[in-house]
């Protein structure tokens, strides 16, 4: 009795810490939940044993009210928002309409079976099947993370899964409850208008609870808009409103789930802009903190309860014709609306994608909550049901957890073998993707871009304004993030530089340094990366270890595995060389959603490079253009002053324009605009002003230029002039030094603080 | 759908456009509602640094590439028509085309899209992708950590499989060959939406 409560209960904490570090190879092949299962199940039975009762199950109240917010909280704010709104059309098929196919198709199955008479004698009728056809039909989100988790599938096909599991919760509930109210009506008195009432109940709690989730977003925004000077407790008002929003809704019997989600998406954004970066931090893993305890929790908990005899009722017939019904269903339901979807889909889904979200439509804790909350006086077979929708999840999530992989690793290889892709085919390939980016770009066609453009154009004017604080909406400008992290990363590897060759004095020479970056950080490079190296490349020494370095893995299902047979000839290097190296542009961008990483895109430095790369390259041609050189592109800068001159980030005060012939200047791309959507909010063009190295370059070309003169008059130019013309001042660059140097060499003594330079189109 | 009209008529010889580049009316004035947006100074015609204007595109590899694509040689400017006629390049392939080869291509055919991104490559328009070309691109394309022999090697081993003639360079028919199996149509189209 006391006994195995007062184990369990020093057990349960210290368990939500082991299972995170369950052995990754363990959880590679089986699935953590499956795991989580079994341990549940052993210490069911010790529990069981000690007690001869079960008296830890999981309650719909613990569940419903303590456990699961956390899990949705987290996936609502984790959410990568532009690919789940762009897939909305579709995940909103298959949520609502694919849920209610699944809980017809099975309800009425299973009464057609019953009336067939295959499952014997059960006291049950018509409705209470629908009933419990709609609570089984829902794909769960706590099984579809923990089982995808493991399986790296591209993220379209996530994001449908996903997507589907929350937005499926508006016509569970209601399902359940009208069916639950007919139940208690009775049969006789259904009618037509009760029907009806049932459908727009539908539209009022799925509706109803995304606002209320809307609503406490709002007030999120708001909150951390004020926070300025409370920021360490920051953190707790997310929390603390996310659960307020999820209370809300149930109290209002709304969607409590759709609620939290959306609350969790539309804040996201606004309340990362806002709040310290260090409480953005916190928010990220205490986030991920509690939801991990309590999947942890209710996996665990789902086995427990399933040690206790007294609620097992078992029925072959029922029990072997649901689970053939839940997933043969789910197969057909899923085929029939990606059918559908296809027509209207720019990027089709392909058929392995079908076959992975039917089977990823996996059953768990919510199917087993709602059951649980069935009242025995009305449903007679409560147990029957209960049994079965144990046994469901059992399955679901760990047979199917546990073959999702080798399901998908096997489809994929039936692919890949047919052809293998030329080297010209490789970079043809990621040659088109990168031209249909750029040209959507260029036409301003992007799916559903009008829509799109719109809500971009009104969130930064209205949005904004209204849920950010001021300094964060000046800094959220994208390319300018990125710079100030190049600069700061820069100015970290500098000082590093600088300190292992024993002092920074070489900075402050201020003679010509003639300091070849690029040798030096090759050198240091080569360190890091010894074998990848020329000398290592020939055909006997295939460096594979190197090469194989720590990439995710993702099955990605239009790339191909690299054949083995390949490896013996030199090919393989070129072919691991693309495959490594490619920049993977914007279509293919990796969201691993996970629930024990906490990943920073990596995509950033792929663009910081490219942008770099582009910007190098433009200032170059412009140079040359000027100097007669070649009659290459004339990229000029232009500065069109509408009325934002104070929207320069960075807080570009004028009383640094102490001329400062060497030393601290630091110039930064800089784009004076709210958004990356910057040309359709009647954008500024872009402000461009580029990198110098103060120590580095010729002295002559800094004499020349007089910085602060500039930006003093450029605050008086008309709005509309094209080209800025300084009488006084040409601006000559002589021996850019700088540009010949390899990224990221342009590197600043000491000061982070960025000053800008306009440099003046000469004409 | 008064708008269109409206709009339509204030573009030149649109009928001939939309003949030559099967666009729809809708799309035509979807087009030239964003060169509009791009044409800031509202001169009809789009220079480089209008499409600078468009942030993603720096964060495009090929982002210059396909800007100065636009562009053909010696011309520092763009009109709406030119836009439209590079931007039909993209639209996906009509199915019921009857093949009749006395006619010229239509822009968005196979052959066509294959030349856009033939020239892509071949800066210095001499009907060949040199091996100089080649790495150009590469070298956009690969990250930052690629070294120059790594660099070279994938070029000739590139430049190897698909170059028949064995001239170190691959002209338009070897690009063609080397692509065959590759669904151009489905790789370089994007919808154009009404």
């Amino acid at each position: 009795g006391n006994g195995a409560q007062s184990v369990l209960r020093r057990w349960l904490p210290l368990l939500d810490q082991e299972m995170v570090e369950l052995n990754h190879s363990l959880t590679s092949v089986i699935p953590e939940s499956a795991l989580l299962i079994l341990i549940g199940w052993i210490l069911g039975g010790i529990i069981y044993g000690a007690d001869k009762m079960q008296t830890f199950t999981l309650t719909p109240t613990v569940f419903f009210f303590y456990l699961l917010p956390q899990v949705i909280l987290d996936a609502g704010y984790f959410m990568p928002n532009k690919l789940f709104f762009s897939n909305m059309g579709a995940i909103l098929v298959y949520a609502v309409i694919g849920t209610c196919w699944n809980a017809a198709t099975v309800g009425l199955g299973l009464w057609g079976c019953w009336l067939g008479g295959a499952m014997g004698d059960i006291d049950i009728g018509l409705l209470q099947f629908l009933l419990f056809g709609s609570l089984i039909a829902a794909v769960d989100p706590v099984a579809v993370i923990a089982v995808f988790e493991e399986v790296h599938v591209n993220e379209v096909l996530f994001i449908m899964v996903f997507g589907e599991s929350l937005l499926n919760d508006g016509v569970t509930v209601v399902l359940f409850n009208v069916f639950d109210a007919f139940v208690s009506l009775g049969g006789a008195e259904i009618d037509a208008v009760e029907i009806i009432k049932g459908i727009i109940s539908f539209f009022v709690v799925a509706f109803g609870g995304s606002l209320v989730g809307i609503i406490f977003a709002l007030l999120i925004s708001l909150l951390t808009r004020c926070t300025k000077n409370i920021q360490i407790i920051e953190p707790g008002f997310i929390f603390i409103l996310g659960y307020l929003s999820y209370l809300t809704a149930e109290m209002l019997s709304l969607s409590a789930i759709l609620s939290i989600v959306f609350c969790g998406i539309c804040c996201q954004k606004y309340i990362n802009a806002n709040m310290d970066e260090r409480s953005v931090t916190t928010v990220r893993h205490v986030m991920k903190v509690f939801a991990n305890g309590s999947e942890t929790i209710i996996f665990v908990f789902l086995g427990i309860s399933a040690i206790d005899p007294d609620i097992w009722v078992w029925n072959t017939g029922f029990i072997l014709l649901t689970l053939l019904f839940i997933f043969v269903f789910r197969f057909i339901g899923v085929f029939l609306l990606t059918w559908i979807l296809n027509k209207y889909r720019l990027v089709p889904l392909e058929f392995i994608d079908q076959v992975v979200m039917s089977y990823g439509g996996l059953r768990g804790a919510v199917a087993y909550g709602l059951v649980a909350m069935l009242d025995e006086k009305k449903f007679k077979e409560k147990n029957l049901m209960v049994s079965t929708t144990l046994i469901v999840v059992y399955f679901t999530v760990m047979l199917q957890g546990i073959t999702m992989k080798p399901l998908v690793t096997w489809l994929k290889v039936k692919r890949a073998a047919v052809t293998e892709l030329t080297l010209a085919e490789k970079i043809q390939n990621r040659t088109f993707d990168h031209m249909l980016v750029a040209i959507e770009d260029i036409s301003g066609q992007i799916g559903h871009n009008y829509m799109r453009d719109r809500w971009h154009n009104f969130e930064e004017r209205w949005l904004c304004w209204f849920l950010m604080k001021p300094s964060a909406r000046k800094s959220r400008d994208y390319i300018f993030n990125i710079f100030h992290q190049l600069n700061l990363k820069d100015a970290i590897s500098y000082v590093k530089e600088g300190e292992r060759r024993g002092s920074l004095a070489f900075v402050r020479n201020e003679t010509k340094a003639d300091v070849d970056f690029n040798k030096k950080f090759r050198a240091n490079f080569s360190e890091i990366m010894p074998d990848i190296m020329a000398e290592n490349m020939g055909p006997d020494h295939v460096p594979l270890s190197s090469i194989l370095q720590d990439i995710v893995p993702s099955v990605c299902l239009d790339m191909h595995e690299l054949d083995l047979k390949m490896r013996e000839s030199e090919d393989f290097n070129a072919h691991h060389l693309l495959q490594q190296h490619l920049y993977r542009g914007r279509k293919q961008h990796r969201h691993r959603y996970s629930r024990s990483h906490l990943e920073t895109n990596k995509d950033e430095n792929e663009v910081q490079e490219i942008f770099q790369r582009t910007m190098r390259s433009r200032l170059e041609s412009f140079k040359s253009a000027k100097m007669g050189v070649a009659p290459a592109k004339k990229i000029q800068t232009k500065h069109q002053k509408k009325d934002k001159p104070q929207k320069m980030p960075n807080g570009n005060s004028t009383d640094k324009s102490k001329n400062h012939p060497y030393g601290d200047k630091d110039l930064e791309f800089s784009e004076g605009d709210c958004g990356s959507g910057g040309e359709a909010a009647g954008g500024l063009f872009p402000m461009r002003a580029y990198r110098v190295e103060a120590g580095i370059v010729n002295p002559a070309f800094m004499a020349e230029m007089d910085p602060m003169d500039n930006m003093q008059q450029m605050q008086q130019i008309p709005h509309n002039v094209g080209h800025l013309t300084l009488p006084s001042k040409s601006m000559v660059i002589s021996d850019p030094v700088y540009l010949t140097k390899p990224i990221p060499q342009t590197i600043q003594a000491l000061t982070v603080q960025s000053h800008f330079i306009w440099i003046v189109p000469y004409r | 759908m008064g708008s269109t009209n409206s709009t339509l008529s204030r573009i030149p010889n649109v009928e001939e456009l939309m003949q030559e580049t099967g666009f729809t009316p809708a799309h035509i004035v979807r087009l030239y509602d964003r060169f509009e947006a791009l044409d800031k100074e509202k001169t009809g015609h789009l220079r480089p640094q209008d499409f600078g204007a468009i942030n993603r595109l720096a964060m495009n590899p090929i982002g210059d590439r396909i800007i100065g694509s636009f562009f053909s040689t010696g011309q520092e400017t763009v009109d709406f028509h030119s836009f439209v006629r590079i931007l039909a390049h993209f639209r996906p392939a009509d199915k019921n085309r009857p093949k009749d080869p006395s006619m010229p291509q239509p822009v968005n055919s196979r052959t066509s899209k294959l030349k856009f991104a033939f020239q892509l490559y071949d800066q210095d328009k001499d009907g060949k992708i040199s091996r100089a070309e080649l790495l150009q691109v590469l070298r956009s394309m690969l990250e930052m950590q690629v070294t120059e022999e790594q660099l070279e090697s994938i070029a000739d081993r590139t430049i190897q499989e698909a170059d028949l003639d064995k001239d170190d360079a691959i002209s338009f028919e070897e690009f063609r060959k080397s692509l065959e199996k590759v669904n151009i149509d489905h790789k370089m189209s994007i919808r154009f939406l009404r």
